[in-house]
């Protein structure tokens, strides 16, 4: 928390929060303030991912329909009857290589990111429509729920995995030399290669650590369904972009921090929910949130621009 | 001016410019006639290329006035430069490759239809064949620049910079007789025209200036080359460290008095080098070639040794570096490291045989600039600091610490290096090597954009390399540097080792007449 840019987005998360108290007795309640962020955590696990490839210089468009696949292979393997730990590996196993799959096409087939995460996201997609013709996948046995509606106090279970995915992952990009490395491939790539880095296999993990985050989120979301859908996880790339972009980190790569990924999902989880209220309706939501995203950015570039000079 | 006789198209006066620590151009002055072909000369840095840059507009002048036809002109933007006659044939061609040769010439500035706007192909194809007669090119108007050699694409850029306005002259063209090339051209800078051209080339270009200057039209012409000096140019400058050395007639300097104005220069610059007895083979080269930049370079580097490699722009000196270094893969040859030969697939390879490449470009190749100094320091290193991938909290503070004291590198361990000096950042990426125990390093102009007493430090710590038994290839277009601080000095010429020059035989005079591609 040293660049005085994230307390920037955490006086916005802040500021917001406050009006939304004047505005409407609703917001501030303990039931409330636990529900947006149980309602922001799926978004903030596909964000986390986002945030290691954008730190690394990349983007992945394919979040949202891992998250589709993964749900669907997690929903068909419980359906037959697998046991729970089971399921969950095969639906990890399969996020993650569906990253790795686009990692290996970035690194070593030189393509670039925005093209290759294209291409998976609609085969990710179709894939996934093809394996269920289409159709919901449901009927688990009940305690696969809990990790949708259980609660430890008075907290949800999803907010429990997501402060893990949270802490986890801070970890790994702060003190590890993975971490290091994301930060470095996206600031300089060439530099880092001279300084004898293996550029190709950590930029092929980065991608492996998001199609892990969205099968993650992908969990979560079909146990809050208790359902699998193949239509699952739609614009989830764009609402992790958001939230990592508000929080601070640069499309460049090399710059920006997770902290303030999970700052950005909170705001965009408060809006919505603030808005939602308000009453307001969901076409004027669209507006408002675009309009935070570009705001928030333009700030961002113009706070950058005084720093750098 | 007096007299009545006609002044010189062009003259620049007492032209000053500065980058943040350098005086690039001090009070130099330059006068081009009219349809003169004027050389200009002077080794890399002398400060030719700032000069023409000032003239084009890249660049703003500190200081000096610039006078065509002896009026005085302010050039401010490419655009003013453009409005007063002034074009510029830089090294880098600008083309767009996928379109077609006449698109490109007209590009910006296309005939189009009144209505409704569309291209008007048939007078845009006309118009450019009408030039590319005008100026003796044989060329389809019609074919994509990409699928030109590299000549034809010069050829491309120079009939570019020559076109009249196809607007300008679309109203007079029922006259019929309007002339393609422009009349507004009166100065035009080609810098190094033939460094990729053929002989038979060479010849057609040349043919191409004769035209040009018999129309008025004064050519600038900086080339490494001396052969071209005495058959196309008329009037010779020589530039030396930004300074103007003499002018004069083509006719009345021969090619060693042209060599000894470019290199002598007082050396009041001394160097603190160390002499140490010379070790064992830590690096041979045998037979390095990369097709098409490198042929057959073979050297090697012993303990206590510095290497001096030197040559012009384009030589091959970075390629080598990176070729050992293995950041560039190779087509043939062999490297040997202490005798064994070793193949190296990545830069990770040639670290871990102890090679460290300090590269030219230190914002482009050398740091991270968002990382903070020990973190840039540290880069390299991660698998001795972290064996399983966990960094301790003060890990890499504790190796960047007594590196960045040694070498005094003025900024605190937590500083991003974005916000350093050029002496400092350089100071950086040389602390990258020294954390590490690396005996081989390469040092690609190790000294450039650095102040005077990063210099001397960045010296010093070689002396201290040397003195521990580490063995450094200095690549530097600093002569004096190179004569300063090498033992010996290879001298590259297009892609080869042309000469190998003892410490006691290197002159500034033998190193640039060798680089110059000339017997040594």
């Amino acid at each position: 928390m040293r660049d005085p840019r994230q307390f920037g987005t955490l006086i916005g998360l802040v500021l917001l929060s406050a009006a939304l108290w004047i505005l409407t007795p609703h917001f501030l309640t303990v039931s409330n303030l636990v529900n947006v962020v149980e309602q922001t955590s799926i978004n903030a696990i596909v964000a986390v991912g986002m945030t290691f490839v954008i730190l690394s210089g990349g983007i992945d468009l394919s979040v949202g329909s891992i998250v589709a696949l993964a749900g669907v292979v997690l929903g068909t393997s419980l359906q037959a009857g697998h046991p729970l730990t089971v399921a969950l590996s095969l639906a990890l196993a399969a996020g993650t290589a569906c990253g790795l799959g686009n990692g290996a096409l970035i690194s070593w087939g030189g393509l670039p990111p925005f093209i290759v995460t294209l291409g998976t996201m609609s085969i990710a997609r179709g894939a996934a429509l093809l394996f269920t013709e289409g159709r919901p996948v449901s009927g688990f046995a009940a305690s696969f729920r809990t990790l949708a509606i259980g609660r430890v106090g008075f907290v949800p279970a999803p907010v429990i995995a997501m402060a893990i995915v949270y802490a986890a992952s801070h970890f790994v990009l702060t003190r590890t030399t993975f971490g290091r490395y994301v930060y470095a491939i996206g600031g300089n790539e060439e530099a880092t290669r001279l300084s004898g880095v293996a550029v190709r296999f950590h930029k092929t993990m980065v991608y492996g650590v998001s199609g892990l985050m969205s099968a993650m989120a992908a969990v979560l979301l079909t146990a809050r369904l208790n359902s699998a859908q193949p239509i699952a996880g739609i614009n989830y790339e764009l609402d992790a972009i958001a939230a990592t972009v508000i929080g601070g980190t640069s499309l460049m790569g090399g710059e920006g921090t997770l902290g303030g990924t999970l700052v950005g999902a909170l705001i965009m989880g408060v809006l919505r929910n603030g808005l939602n209220l308000l009453g307001v309706s969901s076409f004027l939501q669209q507006i408002v949130i675009g309009g935070v995203i570009v705001v928030a950015v333009l700030l961002d570039t113009v706070l950058k621009r005084k720093n750098r000079t | 001016m007096s007299d009545g006789a006609r002044p010189p198209a062009l003259q620049m006066r007492g032209i000053r410019k500065t980058f943040p620590g350098v005086v690039a151009l001090d009070a130099v002055d330059l006068t081009v006639e009219a349809g003169d072909v004027h050389m200009l000369l002077g080794e890399n840095g002398a400060g030719k290329s700032t000069l023409m840059k000032i003239l084009g507009g890249a660049y703003r002048k500190d200081a000096g006035e610039i006078l065509l036809n002896g009026v005085p002109v302010e050039i401010s933007s490419p655009r003013d430069a453009r409005n007063l006659g002034i074009r510029i044939i830089y090294q880098e061609l600008n083309l767009v490759p996928h379109l077609s040769a006449g698109e490109n010439i007209f590009l910006g500035d296309l005939p189009t239809r009144r209505f409704p706007g569309a291209i008007d192909w048939s007078a845009l194809h006309d118009r450019t064949a009408r030039l590319l007669t005008d100026l003796g090119m044989t060329l389809d108007p019609r074919a994509p620049v990409g699928s030109l050699g590299l000549a034809q694409r010069q050829m491309v850029e120079i009939a570019k910079a020559l076109a009249a306005s196809a607007k300008a002259s679309a109203s007079q063209a029922a006259a019929d007789d309007a002339v393609p090339v422009s009349r507004q051209v009166k100065i035009l800078v080609m810098d190094e025209p033939t460094s990729a051209l053929t002989s038979k080339e060479v010849t057609q270009l040349f043919a191409l200036i004769e035209r040009l200057t018999a129309r008025g039209v004064s050519i600038i012409y900086i080339t490494h080359r001396l052969d071209e000096v005495f058959r196309i140019g008329r009037h010779i400058t020589v530039m030396r460290d930004g300074r103007h050395v003499t002018t004069t007639p083509v006719g009345s300097v021969s090619v060693p008095e042209l060599v000894r104005l470019m290199a002598n220069r007082d050396l009041s610059d001394h160097f603190p080098k160390q002499r140490v007895e010379r070790g064992a083979e830590l690096l041979r080269v045998e037979g390095l070639t990369v097709r098409g930049v490198l042929s057959d370079i073979s050297f090697s580097l012993h303990a206590g040794e510095v290497l001096g490699i030197s040559g012009l722009l384009g030589a091959g000196r970075t390629e080598l570096a990176r070729a050992v270094a293995g950041a560039d893969p190779f087509d043939e040859g062999r490297l040997l490291v202490a005798g064994a030969e070793k193949r190296f697939h990545s830069p990770a390879d040639a670290i871990a045989h102890g090679i460290g490449l300090l590269p030219e470009d230190r914002k482009a190749q050398g740091l991270v600039p968002g990382l903070n100094v020990a973190r840039n320091i540290a880069l390299p290193h991660g698998r001795r600091l972290a064996p399983f991938g966990v960094l301790s909290r003060r890990c890499e503070a504790e190796m960047a610490g007594p590196v960045s004291r040694e070498l005094r590198v003025k900024a605190t361990a937590t500083q991003a290096v974005r916000q350093l000096s050029g002496g400092n950042q350089q100071k950086v990426v040389l602390g990258k090597w020294l954390a590490g125990d690396g005996r081989i390093f390469i040092f690609d102009e190790p000294t450039r954009g650095v102040d005077v007493g990063a210099k001397v430090e960045i010296y010093n710590l070689m002396n201290r390399l040397t003195a521990g038994g580490a063995g450094i290839i200095m690549i530097s277009s600093e002569l004096p540097e190179l004569l300063g601080m090498s033992d010996r000095i290879l001298v590259m010429h297009r892609g080869r080792i042309h000469a190998e020059l003892a410490g006691a035989e290197a002159t500034e005079e033998r190193v640039l007449s060798a680089a110059l591609g000339l017997a040594s």
